[in-house]
């Protein structure tokens, strides 16, 4: 009765220089959820675009309803009825949802023009199975993100698929509407569609998924009912050894006060308040659009301040770019390394170096080559950064890798304060203790860390101390001894607030 | 070295360069000709030393339109001054001055402003040749017959051991342009801003600078080569210069520079202006008539660049 809509054998891929995957099996079962799970650079994604035709496979067959099949590109696969929703979605944004759900297949009429009727009216159909309340001809640039998660779902129905690919769709969703997701799912495998689930969130597996799938560097390890499965055996496979304590806190005497924000106003924040001291993790927890990143990048000097005063160990300082942040020992790590945090197309070394490049100067402003390579070297090792060479281009690592490269760069500059904006988002989960412990090797040299994070069970476990935000404003303030996921919530969602 | 498919990739511009230069040969001997050569290299001493200002500023994903406008009329300028009677050392100064300014005028509307290179570039090469008519009155304005004429004349008609001077002042702003490019910080910044602006700018770097900085090379290279066709002709053409800024971007992307930034060299650039100048220079020996050189020219780049689009696919 559990019988195979499509199988994946022996998939290889051969990149120059590394093989993505070896010898990879993989199967979606008709009417399952089939969670595929593995670190990042395990070759999730690839095997994905294998399978959607993005990629040729080095080597391999791929059989879809027991016949083999190759796709050429995307649309040969949405041919065969397999859709898959990217991570950073598909979406025209200057387009209306119904325009969004049938771009490239409209209907026409006979004059070939677009039968807005008829276009409309499918939409709808789909909008209400999928439980949406949205005007039909509403941007999508002007949704949130789970509304066009939905309209991506929309249109993979649209297409009639009959295996639907989600790579990390939770992501950037809030819990209402993950929740919404998960009902979707469920009805659409009661439909006896296949979903291939990807998702670092390991809960989310065994609340929706039936079947996991195990990938570790490239290679199959392991497929199983996830009735079968614990949290702890998952990780275990993995990452292919047992983890030990995840959050190692360390106790440490914070010292004298380095930082302390008086009364900061800008567009984005009201009336921000609080100190830092040396040695002392400050966690920073809020919902999306709280206001955290934007408090992190006010003091970086990134935005503009309107109101208000920071003083640096006593000393008023007036900081306006992210350059005089940085001469005044102040460095940011951004939260989206692709977009604002690394530059991919260049090496790990250049990317490290760049905000420190003053220090590597010689006489006619020449670099120093050498010494650029020589400490690029020494963050390699004493972070274990993972790359062939510090010459690799930074596109070509793993998401934990470029993290710990955005890292390096910041503590470059050698700063007393360092932020970090979610300096764990789509890092694995042995790449994430990795980072745990570089920050609370930060904190015990008696930098002053302020840690934003979405993760709250990471913000307990690493912080001294709590900040809440809510729509701009601090509405929580605790010691992190004392925090509770509860606590939280209720200053996040602004029904109470606490300052200590 | 064993010849395998990444470095026949690496250097294939060269290859291309080679293989394009032995066909030329066997088809006419004389393009071997030292004199030859020599003519080759003097003519694209001014489509290079304009596409290596180019280079700079498509490293970093943007576009400058106004550069044939500001050879005239830094060329005019520098015409005019000779003519007065001035030193012609201080008159080349004033002249790459002139072309700087216009240059960092762009970067500041493009950085500071916030305006698409495209427009604020197109809007500068309309203003640019506008001025440039106003100020020679539409008519070329010769240098005279004086003696700083004459010192003058030498650095676009003159001879050091044989060899014509624009092909050394196009050597030192290739040695000097891969230098910046290649071991100073500017030049890493480049292409940094050419990889990823917010990045760079969150990076702690001054993006806006940056970008004023490209912009006024470029400029100041586009008067170096209004200097050189000044100089040789002995006059300035109000409408010298027309369109060169399509060969100097057809030279820089020829040379495997991508027009979205943080990818290329300078290097790839003097071989993509080498094979336009060939092609130019070939399609003269054997006669072929002018129309047909720009069908060719237009063919050659479209290929290449087809070649590489699927290259790097």
């Amino acid at each position: 009765m559990d019988k195979p809509i499509l199988e994946m054998k022996g998939i290889t891929k051969q990149f120059p220089g590394v093989k993505a995957l070896d010898n990879v099996d993989f199967r979606v079962i008709e009417g399952k959820v089939m969670a595929l799970l593995g670190e990042n650079g395990a070759g999730k994604s690839t095997l994905m675009k294998i399978l959607t035709g993005v990629y040729t496979k080095t080597k391999g067959e791929i059989y879809f309803e027991g016949e083999s099949v190759e796709f050429k590109d995307t649309k040969e696969s949405q041919d065969k009825k397999i859709a898959i929703i990217h991570q950073e979605l598909n979406l025209i944004k200057e387009l209306t949802i119904a325009e969004n759900i049938f771009l490239g297949r409209e209907p026409i009429n006979s004059l070939r023009k677009i039968d807005k009727g008829k276009l409309y009216k499918e939409s709808e159909k789909l909008l209400k199975k999928l439980g949406v309340d949205e005007k039909l001809n509403t941007l999508v640039k002007d949704l949130s993100i789970g509304k066009q998660q939905m309209v991506e779902i929309a249109k993979a129905l649209s297409l009639d698929a009959k295996v639907i690919i989600m790579d990390e769709p939770t992501d950037a969703l809030t819990d209402k509407e993950t929740e919404s997701l998960f009902k979707v799912i469920k009805e659409l495998r009661k439909e006896g569609r296949s979903i291939v689930y990807i998702s670092h969130r390991l809960k989310e597996i065994f609340e929706i998924c039936d079947y996991a799938t195990v990938l570790r560097d490239g290679q199959f390890i392991k497929e199983e009912r996830v009735k079968n499965l614990t949290e702890e055996k998952i990780v275990e496979l993995m990452v292919g050894r047992k983890l030990t304590e995840q959050f190692p806190r360390i106790k440490g005497k914070t010292g004298e006060i380095s930082l302390e924000v008086k009364n900061l106003e800008n567009e984005y924040l009201n009336n921000i308040n609080f100190k830092l001291n040396k040695g002392e993790i400050l966690g920073v927890s809020g919902l999306m659009g709280a206001g955290r990143t934007e408090l992190a990048k006010t003091l970086y000097g990134a935005i503009k301040k309107d109101n208000g005063d920071i003083f640096l160990e006593g000393e008023k300082v007036d900081i306006k770019s992210p350059k005089e942040a940085i001469l005044k020992g102040i460095s940011y790590v951004s939260e989206d390394r692709k977009r604002d945090g690394l530059i991919l197309g260049m090496s790990v070394e250049e990317n490290m170096s760049i905000s420190a490049l003053k220090n590597f100067t010689k006489s006619l402003s020449k670099i120093d080559t050498k010494k650029e390579a020589d400490v690029s070297n020494k963050y390699v090792d004493d972070m274990s950064i993972r790359t062939p060479s510090i010459k690799q281009l930074v596109k070509n690592l793993s998401g934990g890798n470029q993290q710990k490269v955005s890292i390096a760069k910041s503590l470059m500059t050698e700063p007393k304060i360092l932020i970090l904006d979610e300096p764990t988002r789509g890092v694995d989960v042995g790449a994430k203790k990795e980072i745990y412990d570089l920050i609370n090797r930060f904190k015990k040299e008696g930098m002053s860390i302020i840690m934003i994070s979405s993760e709250i069970p990471e913000i307990i476990g690493m912080s001294d101390r709590v900040l809440v935000m809510h729509e701009g404003r601090i509405t929580g303030e605790f010691l992190g001894e004392k925090v509770t996921q509860e606590k939280i919530m209720r200053c996040a969602v602004g029904i109470e607030e606490v300052r200590l | 070295m064993t010849l395998n498919k990444e470095t026949l990739m690496k250097y294939k511009s060269v290859i291309g360069l080679i293989v394009f230069s032995a066909i030329i040969a066997i088809i006419n001997p004389r393009f071997l000709y030292t004199s030859n050569i020599l003519n080759v290299l003097r003519q694209t001493s001014i489509n290079s030393i304009i596409a290596a200002g180019m280079t700079f500023v498509i490293l970093t994903g943007g576009i400058d339109l106004s550069v044939g406008s500001t050879l005239a009329l830094s060329g005019a300028i520098a015409a005019s001054l000779i003519a007065l009677g001035m030193n012609a050392f201080l008159v080349i100064i004033i002249a790459i001055l002139v072309g700087a300014l216009i240059g960092a005028f762009n970067g500041v509307v493009i950085s500071k402003g916030k305006v698409q290179p495209f427009i604020a570039t197109l809007a500068a090469m309309t203003l640019v040749r506008g001025y440039t008519l106003v100020y020679t009155d539409g008519k070329p304005i010769s240098t005279g017959y004086e003696q700083n004429a004459e010192i003058f004349s030498k650095i676009g008609a003159g001879y050091f051991l044989g060899i014509p001077i624009p092909i050394y002042i196009m050597a030192a702003v290739f040695i000097i342009a891969y230098y910046i490019l290649k071991h100073t910080r500017l030049g890493r910044y480049v292409y940094a801003l050419g990889g990823n602006e917010d990045a760079t700018k969150l990076s702690g770097i001054n993006t806006d600078k940056i970008k004023i900085y490209v912009y006024a090379i470029s400029g100041a290279l586009a008067a170096l080569s209004g200097l050189i066709i000044t100089s040789r002709l002995s006059s300035a053409q109000p409408q010298a210069g027309s369109g060169y800024e399509l060969d100097a971007i057809a030279a820089v992307v020829l040379g495997g520079t991508s027009l979205a930034g943080g990818v290329g060299s300078v290097l790839g650039t003097i071989i993509g202006a080498l094979i336009i100048g060939i092609l130019n220079n070939a399609l003269n020996l054997m006669d072929v008539s002018s129309y047909y050189q720009l069908l060719a020219k237009g063919l050659v780049i479209l290929i290449a660049v087809l070649l590489d689009r699927k290259e790097n696919k």
